[in-house]
């Protein structure tokens, strides 16, 4: 299968390192992991908070690329679509990635080379993972010992902060089910009802519960938004969060493997580099005072608080258009002789 | 872990320290609490459930009674029964061929308390994984419920006297006087098995009559119309019945869910006074006021719709029972009759076959004739009752989404101003 989703990227600027003031490009989603492969690896940004892009889904893609077009396809792109945008404002949020000429040239290039060791299936996706597995096993024998303790209290923050989100995240997803499932079971109601009102003799009631299974109906239209938004605005949020903390982890998991190869150095007592080390040792606290900054709240305050304000401004929204409905039926209601 | 005390009734269960604002309970207040029928109370008798005990299994209520009529021995007095009392009341009406040709009030459904004991009790067992604050919001909620259910029950035990109370034949009922007034235990023990099966082969025997009667085509074009009507309506009201408890329940676990978001925002938010952590105690304070609000809806809607179809779905098969009485006694006319042709033309038990054939035509007339006017009151009943709810339901939604609203706005409003 050759078909790929392309996602289009534009920009608007007053920066002078870029070419013009607005510009767009095209990318899909192997060209957004790439950039943060690159962006990973990269020796000058360790230290740094790279924000993850969305998780691969092969299940969800192929259904896309076949062409499929029911509305879960049709969700699971905008999810991509919302996930990506974000992604990529976190991206040119942060002071030294936008610095960075991998970052410039992704939203101004023209033709992007493939980046193909995003591939899950490649010879770059084995080495990654075992890379990774190796890197687990490496972190459960080697304890650090913690001297600083501001690290030790900022992980013990991240992590019982990740534990919540996730729990948060789980009752979220809840909610979405059971609104869905309000959903069919206002139609299927609204439809009894409606059929209750056939058979009812007498006139006026038969209109008045024809209106009840009408008003019912668009209470089901509105519970599926309000699904749709507990999902796409808080779920999406939440996701992101949980996956920006994981990123945070690996930067703390990056010290330890810092400080691993000090040990080492140390034990084999090759002076030289145990000097390098060391010297990378002393870097390292540098570039974590950034991450101390670059977890600073105002960002995050800033982000929970447009998406929550966004939340309820659309609550807010079906509650008036609740009431109209039921201002409606009220008359309809008395009228009942 | 054992559920708590005795309830008392809904005049001392107000004050139990329930939500504050607007009492969702409170829109059932004393009175004639004609939730589901619209009856004229007469001051000649007046009967109510003045209080009620729940304790281990069964529920003791407490029925007042304000009479004038001659009939009893004082003017005002109370007796406890229980539910058992309420089904010998009304199956010693069903068993009474007097009143054959009479709608005789559905008997109260059982209490029934076990999907609330089940739900406590798994909160019991989890209490160890959920925080503190946690596990008193949902024991608090689980208590609303149970106190809910109680007071449904109380309500529909009620509708049952009442009904009786306003029916100008039912209520002059000796055992009905027996009920209300002697203070002693009915021991009226429940059926035992051998009964119980008895009960279950006649209503076996009764429904395949039933389709056989109904088959036939009735001459009189009032009940032919009444019989087609009421068959259909019976089923739709079950499904509809049915399909709205089920949308109740979805609706209730969102606002359990929602209830657990503002339980989590809130741990969140505890961790530090950071600014993030003051803007999710915030949240979860409007989170949690919207779920009090959702929750009420709910019930709301429990109370006004759920409840009217389940008392009308009762009220339907009580309707139809009292069709099948009448063409039962119709097949049985056509029977004496045609055993009166068979004598007359054998010439043999001719006075005995006149007499059971004179009886059998007054049985079924005078059920029709009461019949009728049964079922133009019911209509009438089932009319009313239904604008009542429908009206009564279409206001409350609209209270509770303009709370709802305001609650938003302010929210929103303290939230923006903030950034």
């Amino acid at each position: 299968m050759n078909a790929y989703m392309a996602y289009k990227v534009s920009t608007r600027t007053s920066l002078a390192m870029f070419k013009s003031k607005t510009f767009f490009v095209r990318r899909r989603f192997s060209d957004f992991l790439g950039l943060y492969e690159k962006l990973s690896v990269k020796q000058s940004l360790h230290g740094c908070v790279i924000p993850p892009p969305p998780e691969k889904s092969v299940v969800g893609m192929t259904k896309v690329k076949v062409g499929m077009d029911d509305p879960s396809s049709v969700e699971f792109v905008e999810r991509r679509r919302g996930a990506l945008e974000r992604y990529l404002q976190r991206v040119v949020s942060h002071p030294t990635l936008l610095q960075d000429p991998d970052v410039r040239e992704f939203l101004e290039r023209e033709e992007l080379p493939r980046a193909v060791n995003t591939q899950a299936l490649s010879g770059a996706g084995f080495l990654k993972m075992i890379n990774k597995a190796s890197d687990a096993v490496n972190k459960m024998t080697i304890k650090m010992n913690e001297s600083d303790t501001w690290f030790e209290d900022k992980f013990q923050e991240v992590e019982s902060e990740e534990q919540q989100l996730r729990k948060l995240h789980v009752v979220v997803d809840s909610l979405v089910n059971h609104r869905k499932e309000l959903c069919m079971n206002t139609a299927v109601f609204a439809k009894s009802m409606a059929m209750l009102g056939n058979s009812e003799d007498n006139t006026a009631l038969s209109r008045a519960l024809s209106q009840l299974a009408e008003v019912e109906d668009k209470m089901e239209q509105l519970h599926q938004e309000k699904a749709a938004n507990d999902f796409f605005v808080l779920g999406e949020l939440l996701s992101d969060y949980i996956r920006l903390l994981g990123a945070v982890r690996g930067c703390f998991d990056q010290r330890i493997r810092v400080w691993q190869r000090w040990q080492e150095a140390q034990s084999t007592l090759q002076k030289k580099r145990e000097a390098e080390a060391k010297l990378l040792w002393a870097n390292k606290p540098d570039k974590l005072q950034q991450a101390k900054d670059e977890i600073t709240e105002k960002e995050k305050v800033k982000d929970f608080k447009s998406h929550i304000i966004k939340y309820l401004e659309s609550m807010l929204q079906s509650e008036q258009r609740v009431i109209k409905f039921w201002e409606a039926f009220l008359p309809e209601a008395k009228a009942v002789a | 872990m054992t559920y708590p005390q005795p309830f008392r009734s809904v005049g001392a269960m107000m004050q139990e320290g329930l939500d504050d604002g607007p009492d969702f309970l409170s829109e059932e207040d004393r009175g004639p609490r004609a939730v589901n029928v619209d009856l004229q109370t007469d001051a000649t008798l007046q009967v109510d459930i003045s209080d009620a005990l729940s304790e281990r299994d069964k529920v003791k209520f407490t029925v007042h009674t304000k009479s004038s009529l001659p009939n009893f021995k004082q003017n005002e007095f109370s007796v406890v029964r229980q539910h058992e009392e309420f089904i010998w009341l009304h199956d010693s009406f069903v068993e009474n061929e007097e009143y054959a040709g009479y709608i005789i009030p559905p008997a109260p459904p059982r209490p029934d308390f076990d999907a609330s004991r089940e739900k406590l009790q798994k909160l019991g067992e989890g209490e160890g994984s959920m925080t503190k604050e946690e596990f008193t919001k949902m024991k608090q909620e689980l208590e609303a419920e149970y106190l809910a259910i109680f007071k449904k029950t109380v309500a529909m035990h009620e509708v049952f006297l009442c009904r009786v109370a306003a029916h100008p034949v039912l209520r002059k009922d000796l055992n009905f006087h027996v009920f209300l007034e002697y203070g002693q235990d009915l021991s009226v023990r429940g059926k035992n098995k051998k009964e119980k099966l008895e009960d279950f082969f006649k209503n076996v025997v009764k429904s395949a009559d039933g389709v056989l009667v109904a088959g036939v085509k009735d001459v009189d074009d009032f009940f032919e119309h009444e019989k087609t009507f009421l068959l259909e309506y019976h089923t739709r009201v079950k499904d509809a019945s049915a399909k709205s408890d089920r949308m109740i329940r979805s609706h209730k676990n969102a606002a359990d869910d929602i209830n657990r978001i503002a339980s989590t925002l809130y741990t969140l938010g505890t961790q530090d006074g950071t600014e993030l952590c003051k803007f999710f105690l915030k949240v979860s304070e409007l989170f949690e006021k919207t779920r009090k609000i959702e929750a009420r809806v709910a019930a709301d809607e429990d109370l006004k719709l759920a409840d009217l179809l389940k008392y009308y779905l009762r009220e339907s098969q009580a309707a139809k029972d009292l069709l099948y009485r009448r063409s039962r006694a119709l097949v049985d006319y056509e029977n004496a009759n045609k055993a009166l042709d068979k004598a007359r033309a054998k010439n043999r038990d001719v006075l005995q076959a006149e007499t059971s054939q004179q009886i059998c035509c007054n049985k079924f007339d005078k059920i029709s004739e009461s019949a009728k006017q049964e079922l133009i009151d019911f209509k009438t009943r089932r009319v009313s009752a239904f604008r009542k709810n429908l009206v009564e339901l279409a206001e409350l939604e609209l209270k509770h989404a303009k709370g709802n609203l305001q609650l938003l706005q302010s929210c929103l409003g303290v939230l923006k101003g903030n950034t």
